[in-house]
């Protein structure tokens, strides 16, 4: 792949806004993303599975923090990273995902995409729509409604 | 114009639209019930508001079609062309009068003769009169008999223009966002109001004075739009009295006072059947016959009172008639028939406490109390929708004199007042209303912590409350050091339905009013929480649910009354492993004795100058009676100076105290008694606990040192007129619970053959085995005490008709039901001994 070819794509392209965790980084489509936002309170609810961080007060309403290092089963502690939490709707609830940090708004066009490799762990290929080639990075795109509903059928099994 | 009659035109003119399109239909599908049942009430509803309102005009038209809907409806009269037009027709003159009406705020002159003789003529199964098939061909444009003149459809069309104008249905969800939008500018003007408070000199203050007095405002009238007179949900109410009176012949006045108390819309729609209900009831049982009235010296006219108020963030309901009132006496005769009460019981109730039983499910559904006063039928329905919506329902009766309803229910379903606590880092909201009361630990005195080995009581007044750690059952980090700062900490006494039990947290800090949103989807599984809220501050906060609570720590119904001290954790503890919790205490010589927890009332201490001696009784004056003192053994030595450790052992109003010399420890454990010799008295046994080698206490033996009659002032005496030992049957596969009922059943008077599972005791029954009385646990390994229940109680079976007695560390009304269906005639917690023995003596006493 080079930069040559990008220009002169005929396929259409896509908008992902980027965000890191754990030097990883992730994006997931411009469309599902309502907010993103700074450093804030988040009150735990004890009891709730590893990957609720709790939750949080957006404009009156409440919106659940789901840390994506958790998701992910990612290592290290985000203590000294700053944290961002980008808000997402899925069915009419809202949910942030802590990253590390937020990066920009990329168009990317389908023909950089492909597949999440087979040999990727399997926490990850679950979660992951796919994976685009980027200059000098890949870039992994999060299906986020699957990682929503990943944590309900968990929390049902859990009952 | 009058609010009512506004309401009342808004809503007709809403029915006389679904009501030309059903009728239309009606024609096209003859025979559809619902739609002929549903126009019947609709046409029934404008009736009976009509009559409300007094306007009789619109109510003999209305009258007169109802008429016919109810033949159509009991299938008497046929859906003809002719007639639907005649009904359209009368639908028609419906609206111009109440155009009439929106016009001058008064019914308009007329003459509705011709058209009511149609009507009738219809009614009485004659076809319409000729003159109605020319009027049908253009009843879009009817004819107004009385001088149709133009100039009074004009004002009519624009009376009813301006009526629409006024009230504007908009979606609830529509309005919610409203709420929420406004919570949040309110949030925002609190932290601007802050700010402003730290500046001196500001040139915002006065126009932020300003915003906040609009904010206020706005606020105010965002909630405004939820709510709605209680008025609206007794408009029926006159109709239902009235119809009452007529049929029973009474002379019945109802009163309304406070119809413009405002509550929240949802809350209204809820309590209107419980009301509706409550008033139908007041007037059918409680007030007399005029005749019956006069005899007594009263009005010949009863009245009944409905009065609505707000009172602290309630909405207080009363509902009062001057009627006969409840007579205790029957429904004392009621409830021993029924079986919820037993005599003694029954004796030791106020007439108060007896009246609640009308509340009490099926009591009274099922068989009116008496022919003439069933007050009472489907009452425990109502109190559980109105407990559903937060409230509560108290009633008052003098016989002879009335009865009076007091419910009392929050305004608004959305906004609960709730008791913000700290544990740890994090702040909970608990509601209020399932708060009874605040204790604060102290390291002395009545409310110290006696949390030994992880089971935490306290003792509040007369009992042991059981203690639940907000900390351990959150699983909040920090469970270690928790005991040693116990002595900051707070208590939160909690009742959930008649379980009662304490939360401890860390800090209390105030009640505030909060909105209540649910969780998000992915958290709905944590029972503990019922919602979550944002407080003013901005801070997302959890809401516990003390269902959730009461749940999590296991069936709250073993912790109850006078045996309340069994511990949350040893009821799941026994669920899974059959673990009892065991108190451990030195006294005298030889190993660490233990008792279950579950036999003792309360721990105390006692100075020992305050012991003193009657006749060869060591005795100590507690809660203004005389205790007796029980050594635990006779040679023990005793302490002459300091405080004497005690257990207290109570039934009912006796008390006994065994003194030990050190209570150790509180330990869960699975306990396996051996018998040990007969000269041993006191002891059960010993078992191996902790490790240790320890003597299990037969409880029995020293409460009948204490008392004589401990055990035979409820059980025996019933038994000795009898003649002849009763023989019962004990099945349980916990040896520690044979052998404890066993000797106590002795001394009670019965002779007790003990099973350890079901199989064996099916197996004396094929042996031809002959008992009175059978008791039976419920969770046994191999067979269960339903299926052997149901076993016993099958057909072909020798022991169908010995009666059945379950003994439950669950005894839920869930749990009794099921007990009852699978054929036992009583079901007793294993720990009630007053409630197993009263049961065996009632139970053979019928036999």
């Amino acid at each position: 792949m080079t930069t040559g070819i990008k220009g002169v794509v005929s396929g259409g392209t896509k908008e992902f806004l980027t965000m890191t965790v754990a030097g990883q980084l992730f994006g997931i489509p411009v469309l599902q993303v309502q907010d993103v936002l700074g450093e804030r309170k988040v009150t735990k609810v004890p009891l709730a599975p590893k990957e609720v961080a709790g939750s949080l007060n957006l404009r009156g309403r409440i919106v659940t923090a789901i840390s994506l290092r958790h998701m992910l089963c990612m290592d290290g502690s985000s203590r000294d990273a700053k944290t961002m939490y980008i808000v997402v709707d899925h069915q009419g609830e809202l949910y942030s995902l802590i990253v590390d940090s937020v990066g920009e708004v990329l168009s990317l066009p389908d023909r950089d995409f492909e597949n999440t490799p087979a040999t990727i762990d399997h926490s990850w290929r679950e979660l992951a729509l796919g994976i685009y080639r980027l200059k000098d990075q890949l870039l992994v795109i999060l299906d986020v409604p699957a990682m929503l509903e990943k944590l309900y059928v968990r929390d049902e099994n859990a009952a | 114009m009058d609010d009512l009659i506004q309401e009342f035109l808004t809503e007709t003119a809403e029915n006389l639209n679904a009501l030309d399109q059903d009728i239309v239909r009606l024609e096209q599908n003859p025979n559809d019930t619902d739609l002929i049942g549903r126009i019947f009430r609709l046409v029934h509803t404008v009736k009976g508001t009509c009559g409300f309102l007094g306007l009789p005009r619109l109510e003999k038209v209305a009258h007169h079609s109802e008429n016919i809907m109810g033949r159509y409806r009991e299938g008497s009269l046929k859906v003809t062309e002719k007639s639907v037009s005649v009904i359209l027709e009368s639908f028609d003159r419906i609206k111009v009068i109440v155009a009439g009406i929106a016009a001058t705020g008064a019914e308009p002159a007329g003459d509705d003769s011709a058209l009511i003789a149609k009507l009738d003529a219809i009614y009485e199964g004659k076809e319409a009169a000729p003159t109605a098939k020319a009027e049908a061909k253009n009843e879009m444009n009817p004819p107004v008999q009385e001088a149709p003149d133009s100039a009074k459809n004009q004002a009519a069309a624009h009376a009813q223009a301006a009526m629409e104008e006024k009230t504007l249905r908009v979606s609830v969800d529509v309005l919610e966002n409203l709420m929420t939008t406004v919570s949040e500018l309110v949030l925002s003007r609190n932290q601007i109001l802050q700010i402003l408070r730290t500046q001196t000199d500001s040139p915002f203050a006065a126009p932020l004075q300003r915003l906040n007095l609009v904010v206020s405002e706005l606020q105010e009238s965002v909630m405004q739009t939820r709510m709605q007179p209680i008025g609206n949900a007794w408009s029926k109410l006159p109709r239902i009295i009235r119809d009452i009176s007529v049929e029973l012949g009474k002379k019945i006045n109802l009163e309304m006072r406070g119809n413009e108390t405002e509550l929240d819309r949802q809350v209204l729609e809820l309590i209107k059947d419980p009301l509706t209900h409550m008033v139908r009831n007041s007037a059918d049982h409680g007030v007399e016959s005029p005749a019956e009235r006069q005899a007594a010296g009263k009005d010949e006219e009863g009245t009944v009172l409905l009065n609505a108020f707000h009172e602290g963030g309630h909405i207080i309901i009363e509902i009062s008639d001057d009627g006969r009132g409840l007579n205790s006496d029957k429904i004392r005769k009621k409830a021993l028939e029924k079986g919820v009460a037993t005599e003694e019981q029954l004796k030791a109730m106020t007439d108060q406490q007896v009246q609640q039983f009308i509340f009490a499910a099926g009591f009274s559904t099922a068989d009116k109390i008496t022919a003439v006063s069933g007050r009472g039928v489907g009452m425990d329905v109502v109190r559980t929708n109105i407990e559903k919506i937060g409230g509560t329902v108290e009633m008052k009766s003098v016989w002879t004199k009335g009865t009076t309803f007091t419910i009392k229910i929050p305004l608004t379903l959305a906004i609960v007042s709730a008791l913000i606590v700290e544990v740890g880092a994090e702040r909970f909201a608990i509601p209020q209303i399932s708060v009874r009361e605040l204790v604060r630990l102290s390291s002395s005195g009545e409310n110290k912590l006696e949390e030994i080995h992880g089971t935490p009581v306290m003792r509040l007044r007369d009992r042991l409350l059981p203690l639940v750690s907000l900390r351990k059952i959150l699983k909040l980090e920090d469970v270690q050091s928790e005991e040693s700062k116990a002595r900051n900490k707070q208590v939160i006494v909690a009742q959930v339905g008649a379980n009662t039990f304490g939360i401890i947290v860390d800090r209390v800090f105030d009640t505030e009013e909060i909105v209540v949103k649910p969780v998000s989807p992915i958290l709905k599984n944590l029972r503990l929480f019922s919602g979550n809220t944002i407080l003013g501050d901005g801070s997302v906060i959890m809401i516990l649910d003390p269902n959730g609570i009461a749940n999590a720590v296991g069936n709250m119904a073993a912790v109850e009354a006078e045996s309340g001290k069994k511990s949350e954790k040893d009821r799941v503890m026994s669920d899974a492993d059959r673990k009892t919790s065991l108190l451990i205490f030195k006294a005298g010589a030889g190993a660490p004795r233990a008792v279950p927890l579950s036999l003792v009332s309360r721990l105390e201490e006692f100075d020992v100058k305050k012991i003193e001696v009657s006749g060869s009784q060591k005795v100590v004056q507690y809660r203004g009676k005389l205790m007796p003192l029980v050594p635990f053994q006779a040679n023990m030595a005793l302490k002459a100076q300091g405080n004497q450790p005690v257990l207290v052992f109570s039934d009912g109003e006796r008390s006994m105290g065994l003194m030990v010399d050190e209570i150790v420890d509180i330990i869960e454990e699975r306990i396996d008694v051996q018998i040990t010799a007969e000269n041993n008295r006191g002891l059960l046994g010993s078992a191996i606990l902790h490790g240790q080698a320890m003597d299990v206490v037969d409880v029995g033996y020293f409460l009948s040192a204490a008392h004589n009659d401990w055990f035979g002032s409820k059980g025996k005496a019933g038994f000795e007129q009898e003649g002849g030992q009763k023989k019962i049957l004990l099945v349980d596969d916990s040896p520690f619970f044979r052998n404890m009922l066993s000797p106590m059943l002795g001394i009670a008077g019965y002779q007790v053959i003990s099973s350890s599972s079901a199989q064996e005791a099916l197996a004396l029954c094929n042996d031809g085995e002959k008992f009175d009385i059978i008791i039976s646990d419920i969770e046994m390994p191999g067979m269960n005490g339903y299926d052997f229940a149901r076993k016993v109680k099958a057909n072909d079976s020798k022991w169908k008709d010995v009666p059945l007695v379950a003994l439950s560390s669950h005894a839920t009304a869930h749990d009794l039901d099921r007990g009852k269906e699978a054929g036992f005639n009583d079901y007793v917690a294993k720990f009630d001994r007053d409630a197993l023995l009263l049961s065996i003596a009632q139970i053979g006493e019928a036999a």
